[in-house]
């Protein structure tokens, strides 16, 4: 039976204070830093989730967002690139609502049912943008999710899903908005979230002859914690005790991932036997019955929701959330002063090895790890002799440092652990806490939007534990 | 023992004030420049058989020096070589008369930085990386990991080595207080130079040299025609430059707490020279104070202090002028700024005019042996050492 292999999450370290936003507001919620976004945050939880898992194994790759940086572009190829995947695997997007991370998932399931691919990876990332002062602002928060999806090894089977599509504006947005949109909430929550997401959980029971008695959580999305306790006890859940905590008050929704992340929670707590009902809600709703299986305690070393959630640092005030949304325009154009060149496809292209997977060389003559990757050895002087070694998931520590106060950046040199050093910048922490020694690992993230591109590389940040 | 030991002169030398010319074009600071080195060699344009014209981002072809000047078809090899570019085009020009090829050249270096609009000098408009996704190599954060890494390597508190940066801060500033062609002719405290707001730490506003505009130029000559221009013509004793290969950015063995070029150039410089000592030796050096963390490191490189010991020297007193080796006796970039590729020309224009007794109220007593040190590039990213050593006439 088709089923989940791995999980993992991603939670930016950054967090808002709710109280920044307008004073007396309860709790914070998870927003992406300034160099990330729905690809990067994807990628973060491709790699927890393929800790422990044999990267060639993998046949296909799934994205689910609604706000990707490209409209034309797959973003699925870029996440499958920078994990460092096969060739030969299939890519697919899945964008346009909130239900297509569970859509993406049902996909992945379908395909390993049909034998047309043995594993796949699911990913479902968001970082919705709410216009100031908006309602949606207050609630959404950041983050990503993904899956493993496949047969043998599996943690926790899929035994059916039932879904529901319903055509209704309740929350949109247009080719050219920048801003989630939104009905008023009565009518989102009365006539499309409560029935739909409903009819979607009711079908699944009555298909699976099972009642709420049987499942030991519900894991849904939800606009409003009090909406999906009202929905929890229509259904005859006991919102008490079967509910998976929605996490408003310490993540925020984070739209397409958010009822894959809460299942990653859920799933940190879940022990062999415990039946789960997943359901997600967007334009319909998509409902699945999971069942938890012995290999899920071996499944456990992943940093998912509970290790992310506690790793942060608040963001100082208000206006540094809206310039790192671009919602505050520039007063300088320095990066444009400093960078004479532009993002360039060729090169992009050809040293597509370096940028996305990390990739150095190791000499094949005296084994000097070196990167960026280098036809003549700097230790030996013999001419291509290299083979490729992949540097994004190493450990390392920083050798020196710096930051600059134009710019802002901090930069820094990192050895990387069993050879190869790197020339970076350094992300998610301050320069008073950068000491030489001190351990470091690699992060993928956007580095500059130029020329309408997303120049996504790696960064390396003190290690989360 | 081949090299060019005392075949080539310098015998006539230019340099404007540095400063923030809004009224002067480049070529009006090139003007300057070279007329002043005309009228100190006592030549015309029209004798000059070859030229080297020193910039980064000002002028690209030969023409570019030839047609400010009118000079009359000769030919004109542009050179660049970032920060160190004076120096290159100066080695470029004293090997061409060395070996005969020309009997009187001329070199200018020069450049607009207020034109430009850049924040700082040193933006690199020629990363290797086109695909742009690598750091920008912003000098000062370069060399204030430079900072780091002297600091750890020599187990020095950085707070210590930023009081040793600050006390080069006024000893430069000092310096530059007794020269009416720098751009900052202030002295400084030391307080001061430690209160100064951070740019990149330890790196603060006193350790960081300024955007100017600035135009120096050279007349050279082989040795044996010298003296029929002048008689206190100044001498080549010896040249060195050394090219860094990025080794800083990934080779994980790389130290950090020095910076090699300066010290391979600096060694080939003295060997042709035939200095042994060069503390002993060296009366006068003009030295790559882009920020004073590097001129600490050059103390190092050049071999003025043994390694780690340029602090105990620096509370000595022992680059000050009147001290063992003056250094940057004209202010150095501290207090001149920095326009690229006219610094390298500027910083021989103090050496000549040193080891022809004419420094003014900055003259070291009785100076026999200077250099002129460029270092273009950063620690991180590797650049070019250059050392030219100059002598007076025995």
């Amino acid at each position: 039976m088709a089923g989940i292999i791995s999980y993992g999450a991603y939670i930016p370290k950054w967090r808002l204070s709710r109280d920044l936003i307008a004073k007396g507001l309860r709790g914070e919620k998870a927003i992406a830093g300034p160099d990330e976004d729905a690809v990067t945050m994807g990628v973060a939880a491709v790699l927890d989730c393929l800790n422990g898992v044999d990267r060639a194994s993998i046949d296909g790759l799934f994205f689910a967002s609604t706000s990707s940086p490209y409209k034309e572009k797959q973003i699925s190829t870029i996440i499958a690139a920078a994990a460092d995947l096969r060739r030969d695997i299939f890519t697919a997007d899945f964008a346009n609502s909130l239900r297509a991370g569970t859509a993406a998932m049902k996909a992945a399931a379908d395909a390993v049912k049909a034998g047309s691919a043995k594993r796949v990876m699911v990913v479902a990332s968001d970082c919705r943008l709410g216009a100031p002062d908006s309602p949606f602002e207050q609630v959404s928060g950041d983050g990503a999710a993904a899956f493993l999806i496949g047969e043998d090894d599996v943690s926790v089977s899929i035994e059916a899903s039932h879904s529901i599509f319903n055509e209704m504006m309740d929350v949109w947005r247009t080719s050219e908005d920048i801003y989630v949109r939104f009905w008023e909430d009565r009518f989102i929550q009365t006539q499309g979230y409560l029935p739909v997401t409903g009819e979607a959980i009711s079908g699944l029971m009555n298909k699976t002859k099972l009642g709420p008695k049987d499942f030991s959580k519900l894991v849904a999305y939800s606009h409003d914690p009090r909406r999906l306790a009202e929905l929890a006890r229509g259904l005859g859940f006991d919102p008490k005790a079967q509910l998976q905590d929605p996490l408003p008050d310490s993540m925020g929704n984070s739209g397409t991932a958010y009822p894959l992340m809460l299942l990653v929670a859920a799933l940190e707590e879940a022990k062999a036997g415990d039946k789960l009902l997943l359901a997600s809600y967007g334009n319909g709703s998509d409902a699945f019955a999971l069942e938890v299986a012995e290999q899920i305690e071996k499944n456990r070393d992943h940093r998912g929701i509970k290790v992310h959630l506690e790793s942060k640092r608040m963001v100082p005030d208000y206006t540094t959330y809206l310039k790192w949304r671009k919602m505050l325009p520039k007063g300088m154009v320095i990066d444009k002063l400093y960078y004479w060149t532009y993002p360039s496809a060729p090169p992009i292209y050809r040293e597509r090895n370096r940028i996305y997977p990390l990739h150095g060389v190791k000499c094949k003559s005296c084994g000097k790890v070196q990167y960026p990757p280098q036809r003549v050895c700097v230790k030996c002087g013999s001419k291509d002799n290299f083979e490729e070694v992949r540097l994004s998931d190493k450990k390392g520590t920083l050798h020196s440092f710096a930051t600059e106060f134009v710019s802002g950046q901090l930069l820094g040199t990192v050895n990387f652990e069993g050879g190869g050093r790197m020339w970076c910048n350094i992300t998610d922490t301050a320069y008073e806490e950068l000491k030489i020694g001190m351990p470091m690992e690699m992060s993928f993230r956007e580095v500059i939007y130029d020329f309408g591109v997303h120049n996504y590389f790696w960064k390396a940040i003190p290690v989360r534990a | 023992m081949p090299g060019i030991k005392d075949k080539v002169a310098i015998i006539g030398m230019g340099c404007t004030k540095f400063d923030e010319h809004w009224d002067k074009d480049v070529k009006d600071l090139m003007i300057d420049a070279c007329w002043e080195a005309f009228e100190d060699a006592g030549v015309e344009p029209k004798d000059i058989k070859a030229a080297w014209w020193s910039t980064m981002w000002n002028g690209d072809l030969g023409r570019s020096l030839a047609y400010p000047l009118k000079l009359d078809f000769i030919p004109i090899t542009r050179i660049e070589n970032r920060c160190a570019s004076g120096q290159d085009a100066l080695i470029n020009a004293y090997h061409a008369v060395a070996v005969g090829a020309y009997d009187l050249v001329l070199v200018c270096g020069a450049e607009k930085l207020k034109d430009i609009g850049m924040p700082s000098p040193g933006a690199d408009p020629s990363t290797p990386y086109t695909s742009r996704v690598d750091p920008t190599y912003f000098p000062v954060a370069c060399f204030a990991q430079l900072a780091q890494r002297y600091a750890y390597h020599w187990g020095i508190p950085i707070e210590k080595v930023k009081e040793i940066m600050a006390k080069i801060a006024v000893k430069n500033h000092h310096n530059g207080s007794l020269n009416p062609k720098a751009q900052f002719q202030r002295e400084i405290t030391f307080e001061r130079a430690m209160g100064a707001p951070i740019i990149s730490y330890p790196i603060g506003l006193y350790d960081a040299c300024g955007v100017t505009d600035g135009a120096a130029a050279a007349i050279i000559t082989r040795a044996d025609m010298a003296k029929g221009f002048r008689d206190d013509y100044v001498l080549v004793k010896g040249v060195g430059m050394a090219c860094g290969k990025y080794q800083w950015e990934f080779d994980d063995e790389w130290e950090g707490d020095h910076i090699e070029e300066n010290i391979r150039a600096s060694r080939m410089a003295y060997e042709e020279a035939g200095i042994k000592d060069p503390r002993k030796e060296i009366d006068v050096a003009i030295v790559h104070d882009c920020f004073t963390i590097t001129e600490l490191a050059i103390y190092e490189d050049l071999g003025f202090s043994p390694m780690g010991k340029g602090p105990e020297d620096v509370e000595a007193g022992t680059f000050e002028i009147g001290g063992e080796v003056a250094i940057n006796t004209d202010g150095g970039l501290k207090c001149f700024g920095h326009p690229i590729g006219a610094s390298g020309v500027r910083m021989t224009y103090e050496v000549y005019k040193q080891l022809q007794g004419k420094a003014g109220p900055r003259q070291v007593k009785n100076p026999r042996l200077g250099l002129a040190h460029g270092f273009g590039g950063t620690p991180v990213d590797g650049g070019t050492g250059a050392v030219v050593v100059l002598g007076s006439r025995d």
